[in-house]
């Protein structure tokens, strides 16, 4: 990844308290993954900003490098990489995602 | 696609202590897989180095060969409280 893709991959995570980097968007996510993350988070209630890797082919790869982490989506809270849709599925079912997210309610 | 016998194989090269494995072809394409995979090289870990683990075991399957893949990881203490 580049310099340039970096920088705009990390702004972006600075700038939003909740990013979903998916496939499609909020309205027509174009992946059964990133349908599902899309629905758990507005179940949460909690405002997020969705990317969608399918309309910047940089990012659709840095961001693999960046988390480390091979597959799309991938959600971040205030900075930090939370998981993918495996992970964010859990923790909403063991209730563990409110904790993840209760920074961001407390604004 | 990938055989099914080779991304298990894969698995348990990558993960020597694999306790429990369970491996689906969810659309019977060969490119989207389901695995419950239970060892105690998950133990200590967080639930992202987990599934860090797993996608260095699988290395380039994920940049191609395997399409999609859902997948749930244990500790074999953790397996055991679920099942018991």
């Amino acid at each position: 990844m580049d310099d340039s893709t970096r920088t705009r991959i990390q702004a972006l995570v600075d700038e939003h308290p909740v990013v979903l980097f998916m496939k499609g968007n909020k309205l027509f996510p174009r992946c059964g993954f990133s349908a599902t993350v899309v629905e758990v988070l507005k179940r949460t209630g909690v405002p997020f900003h969705a990317v969608d890797v399918l309309a910047d082919p940089e990012i659709r790869q840095g961001i693999k490098e960046f988390a480390n982490w091979p597959t799309i989506p991938q959600l971040y809270v205030k900075g930090q990489f939370i998981g993918g849709c495996d992970i964010v599925r859990d923790l909403y079912e063991s209730g563990e995602l409110d904790e993840v997210l209760a920074p961001v309610k407390a604004g | 696609m990938i055989e099914p016998h080779l991304v298990e194989a894969r698995l348990r090269a990558g993960l020597p202590e694999i306790a429990h494995l369970e491996l689906k072809d969810m659309t019977g394409t060969k490119d989207h897989y389901e695995a419950v995979i239970v060892a105690a090289c998950f133990e200590g870990k967080s639930r992202v180095d987990q599934q860090r683990m797993v996608f260095a075991a699988l290395g380039e399957l994920m940049d191609g060969p395997i399409h999609a893949l859902t997948f749930k990881t244990y500790t074999p203490e953790r397996w055991a409280a679920l099942k018991g």
